[in-house]
């Protein structure tokens, strides 16, 4: 243990990001005049560094790092990678947004970094220490992030609702955790599997992981945590909505899946129950609830609470399979997210931004492929082949039939039909309604750019699935110490 | 002829080609129009005309599959890109391909507005249609299977009739939510048997417990696509919404992808369970072939009166498919082709009228035959081919389903004759009320008999329809071996299951 306390270098991305964080405000202060773009792009080339130090710096084996408070796996690579990736595209698209707006504020780039600071000590996070400094640092940052809209009521609201709600949830973790250190007498998630592992069930440990799930599943909007998200989705400003739907949530399903298969995995009888149910629940209200909503915002964030559920079923399952299902879904779902939601950016008539529904009407006879692209990422988040979508789902109901988890992959597959309904019905009024008032053209490289990369990996996912699948593998691999019972086997 | 590496590919992608090259036209809108029509038209024949290479290379002595081709795809799941045809398969294949540049004909002028994304999403679903004929892997056809919604679901939405937002959301999520229930048990004998590869599995013994769950699980997402009473109610919607190549397509191909489930999932990977619930599929055919014969009758609208047609004439397929012996088998799948044919021309037959009047109420009709004789003659000949008059195709499948079904069944035999009759009634209702008696309506008397464009559409069904009616062996010949290996197939699985006597193998190779 000792030995271990000095060594930092498989925190080396996120180290640089700090220090990056912090000379970015240096810059921001003491320059003059508006330095957001400035500081946004050069947060956007610090964000693809660290990607490249995540995938190339460490090898391919498990590292630790601070005193075995920090783990550096493939599967915090995998993930991590992910992170930065939608950190990278939406932080993209927030900078044209903000330029457009004239909102500009060169502590939102500050401030994106981080948070992505935050959540990738979250993914690392290899005790519950570690853990909860690098969640409350993503927490607070997101807080602020969201009410940066700060003459914009909706979005001073959204903030404090979140952060109120949000500070519940750290509590409720934080109590778990101490519970859990109080009966185990040890916060390294190494120390906490030995125990598991050695033997009897402590009842005070259980509470504890029920106060922590409970926590977790506030921070990725499962229900019966899901309050804030509508409210905060359709609050915060569009481009924070976008990230708020990719990079954190990403992380914390991420944190979800380290803590459950990591330290508590020998409870995994005692906790699945407890999944599954908050599973079929986000899924279930995810796909009704989003049906009557007006706001494609609102409508999106129920969205995410149901996608939340299908990839809950993977960490219900609790195997190799479920992982690797969990991390496909994630990858395919970043996409189809930042796809999305660069249309809803896109979404203005005459200079003015709109957010309802029927405002697409008849957007394929004025913008045929910004209509086209809307239906691809529509038909893919209901789950149809041959877009990637599809794919998420099919893994995540393999490892549940291959489980036995007959019940909730009915389940799973019913309410993705019922969901289906409100996705399609956006492309029913992009097709089949008349135009009603045009939406403006799509400007900016950027946006293009964006919506071309997402539009291609969705449409073409299934020509060269294999690395993603075979990524997902390697990094659920190393998260669970065991072999996909499905995979390479045959 | 097995040497044809890539035909299979070739021939369920090269729509995609057009599509690629309908994007790139550019212009005002007629030009951009006539260019899509045209080039829809030219790939479409190409296709055609490189799906003929399988009718003259198919070898009809050899049950299993050919023109096979593997590629790896997610290897270690056992999921692989791979392709073939067998005898129950490869004329499928050729009723897409063929139906499909009469449907672009038959919208040439009926189709004005967004012509270029009219042609791109036919083209899209031929791909989606043979390509799933054509998949030898589980995973591979459920793509194809589901991934039919997206174009089937925008033609009934943008080209539709009044009601067709509705008619199209019906079809969509009818279909997907008994497609998913087939995921789920995809996936299961994925997990079980390790591979999706479709030989393997129907070399695979599932467990009788497991079977009747599997089965289960298909028959929600076959008996929609077919579509079986009571879960038929999406057909008359859609039917009646979609425009007229829509209809065309969805009673050509799309119905026919349930019952191919049925002949190349259910029976040959489940056949415990098939055998078991036989009974209750037959319950439903002759539900469904008396039900909606009756309710075929009142019908005022003639595209419903052709859809509600439509799925009595599938009853008798899933009647004879789950008789399980030579003839119904090979009855049940000539009548799928035939009514391929005779549906789709009857729809094309009201699509004409529809053009022109811009009604499909029979009410609204009466007389034709006096102003439109070449009309007349035509829809008569379909008419009776509906009717299964001997001569034409109908007759063939109809009889060969009765006779197989007579010996599995004499009762199932004889309530689905009183179906046959009803389909005689019905047609016969509807073509006295359209073509016969007198021409009073002013407006029916301005109307023009059929232009050259509108014969060639009817000319190949024409011939189809006598040519499958007067010498069915040529279709036929395709189906024996792999109709027969089928049946053997399932019969030795039950011999060893010990739902059945030994000797009744001995007898059914007879």
């Amino acid at each position: 243990m000792m030995s271990q306390s000095l060594v930092m270098g498989p925190a080396l991305p996120e180290i640089l990001l700090a220090v990056l964080a912090l000379a970015m405000l240096m810059l921001g202060v003491f320059r003059k005049g508006d330095t957001t773009a400035l500081v946004g792009w050069i947060a956007v080339a610090g964000f693809a560094v660290a990607g490249v130090m995540t995938l190339m710096g460490s090898g391919h084996d498990t590292e630790l790092a601070f005193g075995g408070q920090f783990i550096n796996d493939g599967f915090a690579r995998f993930t991590k990678v992910l992170v930065l990736l939608g950190t990278i595209m939406t932080t993209i698209m927030a900078l044209s947004w903000m330029k457009r707006e004239g909102e500009g504020r060169f502590e939102f780039p500050v401030l994106i970094i981080l948070a992505t600071v935050g959540m990738m000590m979250m993914i690392s996070a290899n005790s519950l220490m570690s853990l909860y400094m690098g969640l409350e640092l993503q927490s607070l940052a997101l807080y602020v992030i969201a009410a940066f809209q700060r003459d914009n009521l909706r979005s001073t609201e959204a903030g404090l609702k979140y952060f109120v709600l949000g500070s519940l949830a750290s509590g409720l973790l934080l109590y778990g955790m101490s519970l859990v250190y109080g009966f185990a007498g040890t916060v390294s998630f190494d120390g906490l599997a030995e125990i598991a592992n050695a033997g009897e069930v402590s009842t005070g440990v259980l509470v504890g992981i029920i106060f922590m799930v409970a926590g977790m599943a506030f921070k990725v909007s499962a229900v019966p945590f899901h309050m804030w998200t509508p409210d905060v989705y359709e609050g915060a400003p569009t481009p924070v909505t976008a990230f708020f739907a990719t990079a954190p949530k990403i992380a914390a399903l991420a944190l979800f899946c380290r803590v459950m298969m990591g330290p508590f995995e020998a409870y995994a009888p005692q906790w699945q129950q407890v999944i599954v149910l908050i599973s079929i629940l986000s899924m279930v209200l995810g796909a009704f609830a989003a049906i009557n909503q007006t706001n494609i915002k609102r409508m999106m964030a129920y969205s995410s609470i149901g996608h939340v559920g299908y990839a809950l079923i993977g960490i219900a399952v609790g195997t190799t399979a479920g992982i690797q299902g969990v991390l496909i879904y994630l990858a395919i779902y970043l996409f189809m997210n930042v796809g999305a939601f660069t249309i809803i950016l896109a979404m203005r008539q005459k200079g003015r931004a709109v957010e309802n529904i029927n405002d697409l009407a008849g957007l394929s006879k004025t913008n045929p492929l910004m209509a086209a692209a809307m239906t691809i990422f529509m038909f893919s988040m209901a789950g149809v082949p041959p877009l990637a979508g599809f794919y998420g789902k099919f893994f995540i109901f393999m490892s549940a039939m291959d489980a036995g988890l007959i019940t909730l992959g009915v389940i799973g597959v019913l309410s993705s039909v019922v969901s289906a309904f409100y996705y399609i019905r956006l492309i029913k009024v992009m097709y089949f309604d008349d135009v009603v008032e045009p939406l403006d053209r799509l400007s900016g490289a950027t946006q293009k750019a964006m919506l071309a990369i997402s539009f291609v990996v969705i449409l073409l996912f299934f020509l060269v699935p294999a690395p993603v699948v075979d990524g997902a593998l390697a990094a659920a691999e190393s998260l669970t110490g065991g072999t996909s019972a499905l995979a390479s086997s045959h | 002829m097995t040497d044809l590496p890539l035909l299979l590919t070739s021939i369920t992608f090269l729509p995609l080609v057009g599509v690629l090259f309908i994007l790139t036209v550019r212009g005002d809108e007629a030009h951009v129009a006539r260019n899509s029509r045209l080039a829809a038209m030219w790939v479409t024949l190409c296709t055609f005309a490189l799906s003929l290479v399988l009718w003259f290379g198919f070898d009809p002595t050899v049950g299993g599959f050919q023109f096979t081709e593997k590629w790896e795809w997610l290897p270690e799941y056992g999921i692989n890109y791979q392709m073939g045809v067998d005898g129950i398969s490869v004329l499928f294949v050729l009723l897409a391909t063929m139906l499909t540049p009469l449907c672009i004909l038959s919208s040439w002028s009926a189709i004005t507005k967004r012509v270029k994304e009219y042609m791109i999403a036919f083209l899209i679903l031929e791909t989606m249609m043979v390509g799933m004929f054509c998949a030898l892997d589980f995973v591979v056809f459920y793509i194809f299977f589901e991934a039919v919604l997206i174009p089937m679901f925008l033609i009934i939405g943008i080209w539709g009739g009044t009601r067709r937002v509705y008619a199209a959301f019906k079809f969509f999520l009818y279909t997907l939510a008994g497609s998913v229930l087939m995921l789920l048990a995809l996936l299961t004998m994925a997990v079980q048997a390790g591979t999706t590869d479709i030989p393997s599995l129907m070399a695979y013994h599932f467990s009788p417990a497991l079977q009747t769950w599997l089965w289960l699980a298909m028959f929600a997402s076959f008996a929609v696509k077919v579509p079986m009473w009571p879960v038929h109610t999406w057909l008359p919607d859609a039917h009646v919404e979609a425009p007229t190549a829509g209809s065309v397509i969805l009673a050509g191909v799309l119905l026919k992808m349930g019952a191919y489930g049925f002949l190349r999932f259910s029976i040959p990977m489940l056949p415990i369970a098939s055998a078991d619930f036989a009974p209750f599929i037959f319950t439903l055919s002759i539900i469904a072939v008396i039900y909606t014969s009756l309710v075929a009758l009142v019908q005022e609208d003639m595209k419903k009166l052709i859809a509600y047609s439509s799925i009595a004439h599938m009853a008798f397929v899933t009647a004879g498919i789950f008789a399980m012996n030579q003839q119904a088998v090979e009855g049940a799948i000539f009548q799928m082709l035939s009514h391929g044919v005779v549906s789709a021309a009857l729809f094309l037959c009201v699509g004409v009228v529809y053009d022109r009047l811009h009604t499909r109420e029979i009410a609204r009709y009466g007389g034709l035959a006096n102003n439109m004789p070449r009309y007349a003659l035509f829809f008569m000949l379909f008419t009776m081919a509906s009717v299964g008059l001997p001569g034409t195709a109908g007759f063939v499948g109809e009889f060969m389903i009765m006779l197989g079904v007579f010996k599995a069944s004499s009762w199932v035999a004889f309530f689905i004759a009183i179906g046959a009759i009803l389909g005689a009634a019905y047609m016969l209702y509807l073509y006295r009320r359209v073509i016969f008696g007198k021409l009073e309506k002013e407006d029916l008397k301005a109307l023009l008999d059929l232009s050259p464009r509108e014969v060639a559409i009817f000319a190949p069904l024409i011939v189809l329809t006598l040519w499958m009616g007067i010498y069915p062996s040529s279709f036929l010949d395709f189906m024996h071996a792999s109709v027969g290996d089928l049946v053997s197939n399932y019969q030795t699985a039950l011999v060893a299951a010990g739902k059945l006597p030994a000797e009744a193998l001995a007898l059914a190779q007879r």
